[in-house]
């Protein structure tokens, strides 16, 4: 990529590489568009990292009118390390939303709870999941609290809640992960470095 | 307009599949069902929703074993069997050289598929109609997907889906005349470093193809037919026997005489297919 | 990563070992094959051949667990090299960069030394761990050195005598490498340590998966300290980790033995809060009679980011006063162990009654996945936060099971994918780079981040109300006031921090961050990502590299910790005039018209050692309390240099010494059977493919990526599956099993596995891939269930790379 065509991208410091984004009207999302007329517009293309290993490469998002569907996905070609390449899992990105046109059915979109003993789950409302949660967390936590331990010593803890997660997390998410496991004394907490 | 080409590289590639994806990807191909069949090679064939894929092959072993990953896909033959055969023009030469493929124009006859010297072309089975359509690879040069007409929105061209993916430079795109002089300067470089059989596919197998190999072993060791050849027949049947057919019987005629010859290349390919094959 | 993705193109040699970068880090192979295309060489060390090895220059077999044998080899063989022919090395790098010259207690004892067998100074058979004492220097205030590296105590010495037993005929006795490859390897690789040449070390899971891992990681930093590798471009020992944001969630510490930024965790002998940082500050041991005199010990910088992190976290409310909440802080019981092993061990024994989990598997993902998945039964209540249902969350109603019998509430909430949200993740390479959102989460997802800030605000207004909650005011007291609409972009400011009194964002922790409680800052590390109001560095995106020599640093995209340094140690780069060792590869540069440096962000400050004040002439590795590279460790679990042990399940007896395994291994006795040869003749070994990834939650509901590897698989090479009865053709179905449980899969039958001499029996290997399991669309059984509840003796990361197994034909 020679400097003269990034200029503007340098000097706004946010310039977006470009690949077209094709909006096709009326086609059939089965794969077979047939007379389409085309726009060729960029429908917000917008910078992502890939989820995946930690090489950090950069793709670039379009999304539909309606912003709830990718509509395609490609190697960001300005990104440094990968300049638009992206092997097969951050090629596949797309399919975390969008299979064959509909949102990927494996796809979470409520909270859901299981009962003890229960065969099955069922949905609730997040306040319900929230209040669940906190109501959990707070019985345990007091309930098996050691303020000082058996040399007297004041500790703080409770070795009765554990926390995973996350080597996928955002690290602003990791961060107050972090903050709130020690704010409520937990000492058991580990992500995926290990494995 | 300048030809162009898809150079593919075969010592660099790792065979990440990056390509496999980006294809379906751009060209909104759906995954088909697939089981391991005891290799980490998939999906087991083209078809019409897959447009390519790598294939791997163990050759030699202990101290001298190789893993070598072939680029299967069409080839974009510069005079083509598939654009000779095909009776509506559903498929023909782009004006960069590749082969492009209008699906609507398609009516499912297969002789392309029967034609080609790559057995590249697959057909979807319809058991309502009997008609099922073909696809292959157009070099995104499909109307609706077409990247390499096009430029990006600062400018830049547009390479075909599985070059911009491929991260090790393993597929390249450019002028093929370029693509000729650095593939043959990567042969030479590959000879003197002891690959004695290394060679540039492409230039002139089936009358030059658009997409070229750089290989360091000769085609057959990569799986790949050595002399390729449009069979007399398409070249019959493009010059004399369509439009003689046209001419005297109408279609009927002319599907009678595509059966015949049709018959005999199947012969002639399975026979070669036994003796050769992986 | 001490260096970064793109600079693997500016090595000469690439050794890579315990890692398959052609397959799990594509794209990183686009610098290596730069990197080839400038004449550089692969050798490639693996028990298999991968897509790696088919494209390196040079390709061994070893026997998997053996890094620190072919290792401990080419150290003494460098050894022995650079006595002879010094000119080839740097020798100025050795002496002064490392701790070579540095003279070591003369009460040491090496594990060959009389009385030793195989362990050394120190160690405690009942409690299986070492008194230390011995391994430090002779003396630790001010080290004594032999810059001529002939004191017997030096540590130049010492490292030669203790892998003088590392002869090539014992390397490829326990190896099963033939002696003429490995010879060929050592000579190859060992050109990088002139001054001109660089050779770049990557590794992954391949090699810390062991119960040796740490000296294996070790084993590698030697090798590359003595070849003048480390701090250089196109050097170092690279890390190819396996998440795309498992640097940023061990940054931000949430491995339990941290706090934010690698600052240690409280434990319970730490008296208060200056004990606590008067343990994590250490002090500077200046080593005398090098050619610089000052160590910068950086840990002496502790208490400034502790205090601040006291800041972020409690607000006004963190006072001189009260040690700024300090007590309010968990302090780890000594000598326990909270990771993964010892977690899921609590579980199983009924200690942890509730687990949230935030985008993890551990039904599937740690070691040992029926004894992860019974005990999981144990909890009262989990919670799974995840873009899907996996392992974990239905653990309860598995194959196998009858959900009746489990008791676990489980609380699922549906989370937002990667581009339906926005933040920052940090890669490998230290670049924090940030992403946006592209498209809505469906229907009720939610972003973690949000979801976290719900979960806290309920839990803090339940704690204001209960006023005899023990400890509550850690909970009340918290500054935590994100708002109902809490934002990356706030909590990205908190990680950098503010100068309190200027209520302004803090320029950099060099420049900002003080211990009296003026400066905030949720994790120094990040200090100086966002230094201005509307200036979040991470954001950038210049694609132009405009380092010296086009080294390509890119030092203006994204922004890297610490400080945007792209390479760290770099003050190793140079010589004591500030000059570069190679003028090919300017890392970093000193400016004499100027007084400047030029190039990356220099490390440690000040000037070049030559032309520094004498007092001030500093140690290029800031981060060591003695300011050198480490060859001799001080301060490892299970000795200062890297031994030879077998892995817990072996096929064969300790070539090397009478101490079978690393004698501090962590061992867990939960559900933890131990496997022996005759029942499970095969090394088995885990690895990842190209299509899927991890446990394969995140890969396995995707169908493009289902269609290229559509089952689980094992591989196992043509030999042994020819030799078995019935034979076992490709696609076959095969039954494998472990002392732990046992799996079905489909057979790869392939030449690039094949049986290994060693000391005269075959050992084949059996490749068990771990990305699948009963959920999603793609299933099938969990490599997992066969590896070991064993870890690494310092890290205690569980050994799947090297375990015992059966297999057979179904």
């Amino acid at each position: 990529m020679e400097i003269s065509r990034r200029d503007f991208l340098k000097a706004s410091g946010a310039g977006l590489g470009g690949i077209i984004i094709w909006r096709a009207l009326g086609s059939d999302k089965k794969g077979f568009p047939k007379d389409i007329t085309l726009k060729k517009e960029a429908i917000g293309e917008t910078p992502t990292i890939c989820c995946y290993c930690s090489v950090g490469c950069g793709a670039v998002v379009a999304a539909s009118e309606d912003k709830n569907l990718v509509v395609n996905l490609e190697g960001d070609p300005d990104h440094p390390i990968n300049q638009g390449s992206l092997c097969p899992k951050g090629q596949a990105l797309l399919q975390i939303n969008n299979v064959d046109g509909k949102i990927n059915p494996y796809r979470l979109t409520k909270p859901l709870y299981r009962a003890p003993g229960a065969s099955d789950f069922t949905e609730i409302s997040w306040d319900d999941a929230i209040e669940r949660i906190a109501a959990r967390v707070k019985e345990t936590r007091d309930r098996t609290f050691i303020k000082t331990d058996s040399n007297g010593k004041t500790v703080n803890r409770t070795e009765a809640i554990g926390s995973f997660g996350g080597g996928e997390l955002d690290n602003e998410e990791c961060y107050i992960l972090s903050k709130m496991d020690r704010a409520l004394g937990l000492v058991y907490m580990e992500h995926c470095a290990r494995l | 307009m300048a030809n162009k080409a898809i150079l593919f590289d075969a010592t660099k590639c790792t065979a990440c599949r990056g390509c496999q994806v980006a294809c379906k990807s751009w060209n909104e191909r759906e995954a088909v069902k697939t089981t391991c069949q005891g290799t980490i090679e998939n999906p087991p064939d083209l078809s019409p929703q897959t447009w390519i894929k790598m294939e791997f092959r163990e050759v030699g072993n202990n101290g001298d074993l190789r893993w070598l990953f072939t680029r299967r896909a069409c080839m974009h033959c510069t005079d083509a069997a598939c654009v000779k055969v095909c009776p509506t023009g559903a498929l023909f030469y782009h004006s960069l050289g590749f082969v492009s493929y209008d699906r609507g124009k398609c009516s499912g006859c297969g002789y392309c598929s029967q034609f080609c010297p790559f057995n590249v072309p697959r057909l979807n089975t319809n058991r309502v109609t009997g008609k099922g359509l073909m696809d292959k690879c157009t070099a995104c040069t499909t109307s609706g997907l077409d990247r390499i007409d096009n430029v990006d929105n600062v400018g830049n061209e547009l390479t075909p889906a599985c070059v911009k993916t491929c991260p090790t430079g393993a597929l390249t795109y450019g002028n093929r005349d370029e693509l000729i002089t650095t593939g043959s300067a990567k042969v030479q470089q590959l000879i003197v470093q002891g690959r004695k059989k290394a060679y540039l596919y492409g230039e002139n197998e089936a009358g030059g193809t658009h997409v070229l190999y750089v290989l360091d072993d000769s085609p057959s060791v990569y799986g790949i037919v050595e002399n390729p050849k449009v069979p007399v027949a398409a070249t019959a049947w493009e010059n004399i026997v369509k439009p003689a057919g046209y001419a005297i019987a109408g279609l009927a005629a002319l599907g009678l005489l595509m059966n015949v010859m049709v018959a005999r290349i199947n012969l002639r390919r399975k026979e070669k297919k036994e003796k050769g094959g992986k | 990563m001490t260096n970064h993705y793109i600079d693997f193109r500016n090595a000469d040699y690439i050794l890579i070992i315990g890692c398959n970068p052609a397959e799990n880090h594509p794209i990183s192979f686009k610098w290596i094959t730069e990197a080839v295309a400038r004449g550089a060489k692969i050798i490639n060390v693996d028990p298999r051949f991968t897509k790696t090895s088919s494209k390196a220059h040079v390709y061994a077999r070893i026997r998997s667990g053996t890094d620190i044998a072919f290792i401990g080899g080419m150290i003494y063989w460098v050894i022995q090299d650079m006595e002879a022919h010094p000119e080839n090395y740097n020798m100025d790098y050795v002496k002064n960069y490392t701790n070579a010259a540095l003279i070591v207690n003369s009460g040491i004892k090496l594990p060959n030394d009389i009385g030793q067998n195989g362990v050394f100074s120190g160690f405690n058979p009942t409690t299986n761990k070492y008194d230390k004492a011995t391994w430090q220097y002779g003396n630790t205030t001010t080290p004594e050195t032999d810059t001529t590296l002939q004191n017997p105590y030096c540590v130049f010495q010492l490292m030669k005598k203790h892998y003088s037993r590392y002869t090539t005929d014992k390397v490829s006795q326990i190896t099963g490498c033939p002696k003429d490859q490995i010879e060929a390897i050592y000579k190859e690789f060992a050109k990088s340590g002139a001054k001109d040449k660089a050779g770049t070390l990557l590794y992954a899971m391949g090699a810390t998966q062991h119960t040796y891992g740490s000296q294996n990681i070790r084993a590698y930093s030697i090798l590359q300290s003595l070849l003048g590798n480390m701090g250089i471009a196109g050097g170092g020992i690279n890390a190819l980790r396996g998440t795309s944001n498992v640097q940023g969630s061990t940054d931000q510490a949430l491995l339990w033995q941290y706090l934010p930024g690698y600052l240690p965790v409280p434990v319970d002998t730490d008296a208060d809060l200056n004990a606590f940082m008067t343990r994590a500050k250490g002090a500077p041991a200046t080593p005398k009679g090098l050619a610089w005199d000052k160590s910068i010990n950086w840990k002496g910088n502790y208490d400034k980011y502790i205090v601040s992190l006291l800041k972020a976290w409690y607000g006004e409310n963190a006072t001189k006063d009260n040690s700024f909440c300090f007590d309010y802080l968990p302090k780890a019981k000594t000598g326990a162990n909270y990771s993964h092993i010892a977690l899921m061990d609590a579980i199983g024994r009924g200690t942890i009654e509730g687990l949230w989990i935030w985008g993890q598997n551990p039904a599937a993902g740690g070691p040992n996945s029926n004894g992860a998945r019974t005990a999981l039964a144990n909890l009262k209540w989990m919670v799974s936060a995840d873009l899907w249902i996996n392992e974990t969350a239905e653990f309860w109603r598995r194959p196998g099971v009858n959900p009746a019998d489990i008791q676990t509430e489980v609380i699922v909430l549906p989370a937002a994918g990667s581009y339906e949200k926005e933040g920052s993740i940090s890669n490998s390479g230290r670049w924090v780079q940030w992403r946006y959102k592209a498209v809505n989460s469906p229907g009720e997802a939610m972003p973690d981040l949000e979801a976290m800030n719900l979960v806290m605000e309920k839990l803090r207004e339940l704690y204001e109300a209960d006023t005899s909650a023990p400890n509550r005011e850690a909970i009340t007291k918290l500054a935590w006031d994100y708002g109902e609409e809490i934002t990356s972009d706030n909590v990205a400011k908190e990680m950098n921090g503010y100068d309190l009194t200027a209520k302004k964002l803090a320029a950099s922790f060099i420049a900002t961050l003080k211990n009296d409680g003026t400066t905030s800052s949720g994790n120094w590390l990040h200090c100086g990502q966002y230094p201005e109001e509307g200036k979040n560095l991470a954001k950038r995106r210049d694609p132009v590299d405009v380092s010296l020599n086009k080294i390509g640093l890119y030092s203006n995209w994204s922004w890297s910790w610490p400080v945007n340094r792209r390479i760290i140690y770099n003050r190793a780069a140079v010589d004591f005039d500030g000059k570069p060792w190679d003028s090919n590869r300017p890392l970093v540069q000193w400016d004499a018209a100027n007084k400047k440096w030029l190039g990356d962000v220099i490390d440690g400050g000040g000037d070049p050692i030559n032309i520094a004040a004498v007092g001030d002439k500093r140690g290029p590795i800031i981060m060591n309390n003695d300011g050198v590279a480490n060859m001799w460790g001080r301060a490892l679990a299970d000795g200062p240099l890297p031994e030879a042990y077998e892995p817990w399940e072996s096929p064969i007896t300790n070539l090397m010494s009478g101490q079978q395994i690393d004698p501090c291994s962590y061992i867990s006795t939960y559900m933890n059977e131990r496997g022996t040869v005759d029942k499970y003749p095969y090394v088995g070994t885990t690895y990842r493919c190209t299509d899927h990834w991890q446990t394969g939650i995140m890969t396995r509901n995707l169908p493009w990526l289902n269609e290229l590897s559509p089952n689980m698989y094992v591989e196992i090479g043509e030999d042994l599956a020819n030799s078995l009865v019935p034979r076992i053709e490709k696609g076959d179905k095969v039954k494998v099993s472990s002392a732990r449980g046992s799996i079905e899969a489909i057979a790869v039958v392939t030449k690039r596995f094949q049986g290994i001499q060693v000391n005269g029996t075959t050992i084949h290997h059996v490749g068990v891939l771990w990305h699948w399991g009963y959920s999603g669309l793609s299933k099938g059984d969990s490599g997992n269930i066969l590896t070991p509840n064993v870890g690494d003796a310092n890290t205690t990361i569980p050994e799947s790379k090297t375990f015992l197994c059966n297999i057979s034909k179904v």
